[in-house]
């Protein structure tokens, strides 16, 4: 019986293991870097804004990050004329299907989206962000690790260079780019960073509220647990 | 102040002429007799009722904001999508009414289970309570239903498949089977007329039912008096003026015992709402971050952690038989999964209801089907594979023979003769 058991308990656990393996970096942590974050929500203006949307993220948010109104309007109101809008595009969607296969997806949320088993969706960014590679069967020129035979092309090859697949399945930078690999990587650590903040803006606060209101129910338990100790004393 | 007493005495009296508040006060609460021996288990029910209110309190105020419409709105995104977007970021205090409706439906379902679980340990299900029990059952099939629903409205990902997948079940039904399902989608894939109706059927059609069934499930205790941990009745043994010996009053003693388990459940429940609300996607898949999109099949489709040991014995059924797809059997057999609990209190034939005086037989296969349980809710999240298949086709043979079997072990086992009274701890 006792084999039988351990049997049934542990069959599960090997059949687990036989599944595929993702290897993804471990993004940095910008959670209360404020000039990372804010570098990141420049990268991001620039780079992903126009193609992408952030349509459930209003400008005038990025306060939490410390960035003021007038700040905002004067550096990274390029796609909308008042701060309190969301972060749209102009490019449409109907467009955009043609001419990269798929229309690019919303990326307010998609730090939480890419989320997996194989890590937080911030590593699958880190690690997306970071592995493209030369490949001239690809209508784009370029395919990535994660994320195979994907619509995008590289948006960043100015500043991290090109990189080709080795016969090894490892990449290798073949021609520099603007930026040194550790400038490159900590750029998109702190791009991602702000993809993780934008994912959940209120994640830090949530944090901290939570403490005082963990704090407040231990002070109510133990009166609560004195009125009951109270009335059951004459209980046997 | 003695005037002040006079004037509340005189509107007391005033309603009492006019409606049984003291009477009921006295019959539910001050004068409602419960075993002085409750232990863990018996914070369950209370705290299934506060999660009750909880999840109509945060439902109620989702409702104001969220949008069931799956159409796209100018980004792309399905204005439903993007209305719970609305609610996370826009909406004050939004983001945490949202978290704790979340987060409430996977503690209701958690307190539930350990409700459920009470009643096996103890016997609560046997004579006189078969019919408490039966409540109870409908109760569970209402919430399973329920979650169903509420789970679409998001219209992520997983929403969208899961419901698909779902409703999808009912077109193995022979004959009547394609026509059906699409009669409950109200089209030919899961579109704008099924998140219509599924949000009609979670915000009122459902809850409404099962307010009703709770108070017919708590009239039903009321009327029998509530089991104890040593499964006898205190009812048998009364003093000079007929209350029970082993019985104190619910309030006050049950409800300020009551407000301490609620504090506790309040505790873990703000250590999720606050610091993991997806829960590691058990919560809160990480799929359903994605909104839904008919045409990109996900490539693997899991139902909410709650759902998955049914799903699991679903898919276990891999044989066709009478001619009939095995699809239709794998339905059945989910049916018949949560259907064959509500028949305990005629399956069980042990002299004794607490599993304290209960023989080794029936703790044996107890052991065994929750062993089973667990096993069946994991594979239920997992990709099926060969293996996995085996271990659940196993795990649903011991799930079906503790019921099953029931008759026959019961009456066979060894129990321990039961005590007079309640004993303490």
């Amino acid at each position: 019986m006792k084999k039988f058991l351990s049997a049934i308990l542990f069959a599960p656990i090997l059949a687990f293991a036989a599944g595929a393996e993702l290897h993804l970096d471990r993004a940095p942590d910008r959670a209360n870097d404020m000039a990372g974050l804010q570098n990141g929500a420049k990268i991001f203006v620039n780079y992903c804004l126009n193609c992408h949307s952030a349509s459930y993220m209003r400008y005038n948010r990025l306060k939490d990050i410390g960035l003021s109104d007038v700040q905002v309007k004067d550096n990274l109101l390029f796609t909308a004329e008042k701060v309190g809008e969301p972060m749209k595009i102009a490019m449409q969607r109907a467009d955009a299907k043609v001419w990269f296969g798929a229309a690019p997806p919303d990326l307010t949320v998609i730090a939480r989206a890419r989320a997996s088993e194989f890590g937080s969706g911030a590593d699958w960014l880190y690690t997306y962000l970071r592995t493209f590679y030369r490949d001239e069967n690809r209508p784009t020129g370029w395919n990535n690790v994660v994320f195979e035979n994907v619509g995008m092309p590289h948006v960043l090859w100015e500043l991290q260079g090109d990189q080709v697949m080795g016969a090894d399945h490892k990449l290798k930078l073949v021609k520099a780019g603007k930026l040194k690999p550790q400038e490159f990587d900590a750029m998109v650590g702190d791009l991602v960073g702000y993809l993780k903040y934008m994912g959940e803006p209120m994640a830090e606060f949530r944090k901290q509220l939570g403490v005082i209101v963990l704090i407040f129910l231990a002070v109510f338990f133990v009166f609560a647990y004195a009125l009951k100790r109270e009335y059951w004393k004459d209980i046997h | 102040m003695s005037k002040v007493n006079a004037i509340l005495q005189g509107t007391l009296n005033w309603v009492d002429e006019r409606f049984p508040l003291t009477s009921n006060w006295k019959a539910h609460l001050s004068e409602y007799y419960a075993p002085k021996n409750f232990n863990f288990w018996y914070f369950f029910g209370s705290l299934a009722m506060l999660v009750l209110v909880l999840q109509i309190v945060t439902g109620i105020l989702l409702t104001m904001h969220f949008k069931p419409d799956a159409s796209l709105n100018a980004s792309g995104v399905p204005v439903a999508f993007a209305s719970v977007e609305y609610i996370m970021r826009d909406v004050p205090w939004g983001w945490m009414i949202r978290y704790m409706h979340s987060t409430g439906a996977s503690a209701f379902f958690v307190v539930v289970y350990m409700h459920m679980f009470r009643g096996m340990l103890y016997g609560s299900y046997r004579k006189p309570r078969e019919l408490i029990w039966i409540f109870g059952m409908i109760i569970f099939l209402c919430l399973m239903a329920e979650a169903f629903f509420g789970y679409l409205l998001p219209w992520g990902q997983m929403s969208f498949w899961g419901a698909q997948v779902i409703v999808n079940l009912f077109s193995a039904i022979p004959l009547i089977g394609p026509d059906l399902s699409l009669w409950l989608r109200g089209d030919y894939v899961v579109g704008d007329a099924t998140l219509n109706r599924f949000f009609a059927f979670h915000v009122i059609a459902v809850p409404m039912v099962l307010l009703g069934l709770v108070a017919a499930h708590i009239i039903a205790l009321h009327e029998v008096g509530s089991n104890n941990p040593d499964g006898v009745e205190i009812k048998k043994k009364k003093d000079a003026n007929g209350i029970p010996l082993d019985g104190i009053p619910f309030h006050p003693y049950y409800s300020v015992k009551d407000i301490v388990g609620v504090i506790v459940f309040l505790m873990v429940f703000s250590i999720v709402v606050f610091f993991m609300p997806e829960f590691g996607g058990y919560f809160l898949e990480y799929n359903n971050f994605f909104p839904a999109d008919p045409l990109v099949t996900p490539p693997h489709i899991a139902p909410v952690w709650y759902f998955t040991p049914y799903y699991s014995i679903l898919r276990a059924v891999t044989y066709p038989l009478f001619g009939i797809d095995a699809k239709f059997w794998g339905v059945v057999a989910m049916g018949a999964s949560t259907l064959i609990i509500a028949l305990l209190p005629w399956l069980d034939r042990s002299p004794v209801k607490s599993i304290r005086y209960r023989g080794p037989l029936y703790k044996g296969f107890l052991a065994a089907f929750i062993i089973s349980f667990f096993i069946l809710g994991y594979l239920g999240m997992l990709g099926p594979t060969p293996m996995r298949t085996i271990v659940a086709q196993i795990c649903s043979v011991i799930y079906f023979a503790f019921f099953l079997l029931m008759p026959i072990y019961s009456s066979l086992d060894k129990c321990q003769p039961e005590p007079d009274r309640v004993t303490s701890k």
